[in-house]
């Protein structure tokens, strides 16, 4: 499962990811982060087990979580099913089934490649 | 004796319902089983598709006459503008014209699509004032039904097969083949493959100015030969034509590339009646039987280089290999809507909808698409650079590099191995940074590693892009080995321009 993190200025330079790797003992994968000296934007993978646990870990810190349970949306009046977001999606988000684009949201880290790359503007990030 | 059957008698099974139609993805398998001869009599008509990004594309639009009436120069639909240039009240709106006020994300194809859907477009128009046609300005707001005509005219689609696309550079690229990562990233294609009507008919056997289509959900028919048709390379194109007002937002879909610009998708299908063997044979052509190029377009020139042939089967697995790197495949077309414009047409012949159309001729067998012939060149990067460019080595200190730059006519120095080889680059800011900052060690700490650089046979527009989209003021000029052999700068190319002008 993936989280996002939305981290407040005045906590952002405490090393909060590796002190809740320590109270929880959940392995984290750092999928994307932006960061700058006042506030920072992180997306985690955690195993489904551990989610609530590390979830609960960062909010005690006051950091804003939102699990990404349906990070891209698709208009499905838009999509032609070309397949233009496909290679482009560092994490592999969408393939082909039968020739048409099927998406697996949980692979999603909120980029937003996919959207500029749609011809067809059918893609829209959900927390942007 | 060969088996053949004849255009009437496929119509007149059209007529009774008894017709057999497949489409061209059901075709192989039949000739495979059955024989082209077996093919011939167990199949009337094959039909193809595809639906991608056509450019080429637009509408002839009569508006009607206004009172007073007026002779339209200048016509702006929904902010895009359209040709005025026919008659007084005839448009020629193209697919890739951008708009006014929204720039890209809006331009003909969405007008069309608007249009289509049964949307009011908003039409501004400027006249000139004759005697016959007084009228300087007209507003008003129109519905499909309100025109007297909306004729589609492509003069370019259904291109036969079409380069792959990948980028060797290191920035990504926004082009009409969509988002191109560096370094291969990913490779995007565009056709529909077994389903592209040309690819089944190849030799225009069936495929000729007058047959009738399928065209944007309606029926058309094939004017003639797109523009840069170029049947010796394989890349035949058909100009095609249709009424707009029969047409569905289903097959009519406006996009628009990032960074590049607005495009129509467009669903055209071509019947192929079986008429005898060689059109069984051709009709029975795989996705593996057809290749394209793999063209580089991190080289920003016509003639891109090419890395390999692959072929429609290949890049439709998902991945190819460039370099013994898998490299990831997109495609930009539909395959599936493809296969909705081959299935709809099939239905249309199966419920006796849609008859097929003797060719007045055949589209042209010869020919190939020439390159433009350029009468006024701008030089090139050769013509213009300097060549008593100073170059340092790495290992020198700073206030060396301070002391060269100050007796240089260059504001950029760059930084070359034993071998003449570039290596980095270091301004007058570097230098002055450095001082400020108390480091005045070796430039090889100060200076920049990723450095752009042009090359001698280069146009100057492109080296002048490359300073643009970068925000620096020169590049070293560098020959095939990467040795600095000049330097060219912003100041030269302003220099150019300024002479260039009339005084």
């Amino acid at each position: 499962m993936k989280l996002m993190l939305r981290v407040a200025p005045g906590i952002v330079r405490k090393p909060l990811i590796a002190s809740v790797i320590l109270e929880t003992g959940a392995l984290i994968n750092i999928e994307r982060a932006s960061i700058d000296a006042v506030s920072g934007e992180i997306v985690l993978d955690v195993s489904d087990d551990k989610c609530r646990q590390v979830k609960d870990a960062f909010e005690r810190r006051g950091v804003d979580v939102v699990l990404l349970e349906i990070p891209v949306m698709r208009n499905d009046e838009e999509c032609v099913h070309c397949g233009a977001c496909i290679a482009i999606c560092p994490t592999g988000t969408f393939r082909f089934d039968n020739w048409k684009v099927v998406t697996d949201p949980g692979k999603c880290i909120q980029c937003g490649a996919c959207v500029t790359a749609c011809p067809h503007r059918a893609l829209q990030l959900v927390l942007r | 004796m060969e088996a053949e059957k004849s255009l009437s008698e496929i119509n007149e099974r059209i007529r009774d319902g008894s017709v057999r139609v497949v489409t061209a993805e059901e075709m192989p398998s039949i000739v495979e089983e059955l024989g082209p001869g077996g093919a011939v009599r167990e199949v009337d008509v094959v039909t193809t598709g595809t639906f991608g990004a056509m450019c080429s594309s637009g509408v002839f639009l009569n508006l009607g006459h206004s009172d007073p009436p007026i002779k339209i120069s200048r016509a702006w639909l929904n902010r895009v503008e359209a040709y005025g240039g026919v008659a007084a009240v005839d448009l020629f709106l193209g697919a890739t014209q951008p708009s006014e006020d929204k720039g890209i994300e809006y331009g003909g194809a969405h007008v069309i699509e608007d249009l289509v859907s049964g949307r009011a477009v908003d039409v501004m128009g400027e006249g000139v004032g004759t005697d016959c046609y007084p009228r300087l300005e007209i507003e008003t707001t129109l519905h499909l039904e309100d025109l007297n005509q909306a004729l589609m005219v492509n003069p370019r689609n259904a291109y036969q097969r079409y380069n792959a696309a990948t980028n060797s550079s290191d920035r990504t690229l926004h082009t009409y083949m969509g988002t191109l990562l560096p370094r291969f990233g990913n490779v995007h294609y565009s056709g529909a493959g077994v389903l592209n009507p040309i690819s089944n008919d190849p030799g225009f056997e069936y495929i000729g100015t007058g047959v009738r289509i399928f065209l944007g959900g309606a029926q058309g028919y094939i004017v003639g030969p797109g523009t840069q048709h170029s049947p010796e390379s394989g890349f035949a194109t058909l100009m095609v034509a249709g009424d707009l007002k029969r047409m569905s937002s289903e097959f009519l879909r406006a996009a628009t590339f990032t960074r590049y610009g607005p495009t129509l998708y467009v669903g055209v299908g071509v019947p192929i009646p079986i008429l005898n063997e060689r059109l069984a044979l051709s009709t029975a052509v795989r996705d593996r039987d057809i290749t394209v190029p793999i063209v580089d377009y991190g080289v920003q020139r016509r003639d891109r280089p090419v890395l390999r042939s692959v072929s429609y089967a290949e890049l439709r697995s998902g991945f190819v290999e460039i370099n013994g790197k898998e490299v990831p495949t997109a495609s930009l077309s539909s395959f599936h809507m493809a296969r909705r414009v081959a299935g709809t047409l099939k239905e249309w012949i199966e419920r006796g909808e849609f008859l097929l159309t003797e060719q007045a001729e055949p589209l042209p067998r010869s020919g190939v698409s020439r390159p433009m012939k350029q009468t006024k060149e701008l030089p090139y990067v050769g013509d213009v650079m300097n060549r008593d460019v100073v170059t340092v080595g790495e290992n020198i200190s700073v206030p060396e590099a301070a002391r060269v730059i100050v007796g240089s006519r260059f504001d950029h120095l760059p930084v070359v191995s034993d071998e003449g080889k570039l290596m980095g680059i270091i301004t007058t800011w570097d230098i002055s940074k450095a001082v400020a900052n108390g480091n005045i060690s070796r430039v090889s700490e100060i200076m920049t590693r990723r450095v752009y650089s042009a090359t001698p046979d280069e146009p100057i527009e492109l080296a002048a892009r490359t300073m643009d989209i970068h925000s620096i003021s020169a590049l070293p000029v560098v020959d095939k080995d990467n040795r600095v052999i000049g330097m060219i700068t912003s100041n030269d190319l302003s220099r150019l321009f300024a002479g260039r002008r009339p005084r």
